[in-house]
């Protein structure tokens, strides 16, 4: 029952987004345009700094994040279908894996562009180990996009929503993100350092545990009145 | 019941997270560990640093607690004048029965 | 409860009148000399942070599983307890770091962690100011997921090599130089009654303002 109700608003979260692609687009661009800007930041007499990749990897993707989950909210918002959701006889947790689900799948697509675009425009070899790098990704998407959802769903009434997302996650998410460039920075060395990498996967679970229960935890008393 | 899964499963993957860090672990670091080898044109004086610290604690304390001192102040007087306004009103005025 | 303010505030000014003494009278440690002694009021201070972040986690889960009132103004108080004390710890630790280590600041696990527990806090209290009605709630999640994550400040120096001290170092102070460990201790007990003290003022100030909005709200009626 729990499975199936995540899996309905994941349905209706896609069905909503093939229609349009909107915000798929609009993130993707946006990290891209991150990535442009990072190089000028970076790259000195055309050479990209040592290092730099898993750094830009991960912001690029904190900032497109962070911007998609405004945007669907916002469009939750907009078409009052949050409130209709929450006034479903569906278990309140249900309701928040099947966004956080949707959140993670958008993401990660932004991830599968990013990626080869990273690897290309910063001469990273981050292909070396891909299953480590995978999970590193995957896990971190997770951990980053758990306190997102959360924050953005209770930020949804707030008149000043969009500067206070930022600031309240960012600081949240640190751990998760120091995690994933150390994690990714290991993985680029030649050669990969596979021990370290593996340390900061099992530090990076450890951190989606804690924070995917506090979320569903908090769920519930945050989201009503 | 779910909320036991999820402890269940939180302690788990914290076990788990734990064993993997504990089993790397690089060779510790103990005890303050100086900093040498400083050439005595680079050093700092350490005595004004020492009294910044202090005197910086005690100007913040004493700011805060200024400050708290204020808002208790203002609320007071709101307080005060809310009270007075209640007297100059009268007692009867003061319901409004639909 | 409310008797003992004034005999702890008089005995919280006594030990910090008496610290300073005391700090400046104790021994100099052997490797680090005079500037060494920031740690009293550095550690002392952590300490106090550290209580201050459990108070208001706790304060805060409370208020958003029960709806407890006070516990709301437990929980806001406590939170800007963290951003004086946090304040107080990053100056003197930075101040410490630049005699001991070289540098002004480290991006070492333990400094970039307790930087963003500020952090966390300062959102904390952003969330009260400018979010609006209800945002005593949302402030709520944040000081749990701050709280949540205090943890990983303390651990993170005994988990990756630093330049930071580990945490065993208190431990072999015991032995090693008794009077420092005494002091040390003092400091913590002065600091944390200070925490109290601070919190039960601030805490009054949130009643009185809570006790102001309830007048108004009978005077309109």
């Amino acid at each position: 029952m729990f499975l199936k109700v995540a899996l309905l608003v994941l349905k209706k979260d896609l069905a909503i987004e093939a229609k349009s692609r909107e915000i798929l687009y609009t993130t993707l661009f946006f990290a891209v345009s991150c990535l442009l800007i990072f190089s000028v930041a970076f790259v000195k007499e055309g050479v990209p700094a040592e290092d730099a990749a898993s750094g830009i990897l991960w912001i690029a993707l904190a900032f497109s994040g962070t911007l998609a989950l405004g945007r669907t909210f916002e469009r939750e918002r907009y078409g009052e279908t949050l409130r209709a959701l929450l006034m479903a006889p569906a278990s309140r947790p249900a309701i928040y894996i099947g966004k956080l689900l949707g959140m993670v799948l958008l993401m990660l697509a932004t991830e599968v562009v990013l990626l080869p675009m990273v690897a290309f425009l910063f001469r990273a070899p981050l292909f070396a180990r891909p299953l480590m790098l995978a999970e590193l990704l995957v896990l971190g998407t997770v951990g980053f996009a758990s306190v997102g959802t959360l924050f953005a769903a209770m930020l949804v009434r707030t008149r000043t929503r969009d500067v206070l997302l930022p600031i309240l996650l960012y600081p949240i998410t640190v751990p998760v993100i120091i995690a994933g460039v150390r994690g990714t920075s290991a993985l680029v060395q030649a050669p990969p350092d596979e021990a370290i990498a593996t340390l900061w996967i099992g530090l990076l679970t450890g951190f989606d545990v804690v924070f995917v229960t506090l979320a569903l935890w908090t769920f519930e008393p945050l989201m009503t009145e | 019941m779910a909320r036991r899964m999820f402890t269940c499963l939180l302690s788990l993957a914290l076990t788990v997270t734990a064993s993997r860090v504990l089993a790397f672990q690089p060779a510790a670091q103990g005890d303050f560990v100086p900093f040498v080898g400083v050439p005595p044109d680079q050093q700092m004086p350490a005595a004004p640093l020492v009294i910044c610290a202090y005197s910086f604690f005690l100007l913040l304390m004493m700011f805060y607690l200024w400050t708290v001192w204020r808002r208790i102040g203002k609320v007071e007087t709101d307080m005060r004048a809310l009270e007075r306004r209640q007297a100059a009103t009268g007692p009867g005025l003061g319901s409004n029965v639909r | 409860m409310k008797k003992a303010f004034v005999p702890l505030a008089i005995v919280t000014a006594v030990m910090f009148a008496y610290a300073p003494i005391a700090i400046a009278r104790v021994q100099y440690e052997s490797t680090m000399l005079l500037v060494q002694k920031i740690f009293y009021f550095h550690f002392a201070t952590w300490m106090a942070l550290t209580a201050a972040v459990t108070v208001c986690g706790v304060a805060s889960a409370i208020y958003l599983f029960k709806g407890t009132p006070s516990a709301d103004r437990y929980a806001v108080a406590s939170a800007e307890l963290v951003a004086i004390f946090g304040a107080f710890g990053m100056f003197s630790g930075s101040l410490w770091g630049r005699k001991a280590w070289g540098v002004w600041w480290q991006w070492d696990a333990r400094l970039t962690m307790a930087f963003m527990l500020e952090m966390v806090f300062f959102g904390y209290l952003l969330v009260r100011k400018y979010g609006g009605p209800g945002a005593e709630k949302l402030a709520a999640a944040m000081g749990i997921f701050g709280a949540a994550t205090a943890p990983f400040i303390y651990k993170s120096v005994d988990w990756w090599r630093t330049v930071h001290p580990q945490t065993t170092v208190m431990k072999t102070l015991g032995d090693k130089f008794p009077a420092a460990w005494n002091l040390v201790w003092f400091c913590t007990a002065a600091f944390l009654l200070l925490f109290v003290v601070v919190l039960v003022a601030r805490v009054r100030l949130e009643e009185l303002r809570a006790e102001l909005d309830r007048l108004y709200l009978a005077a309109e009626e």
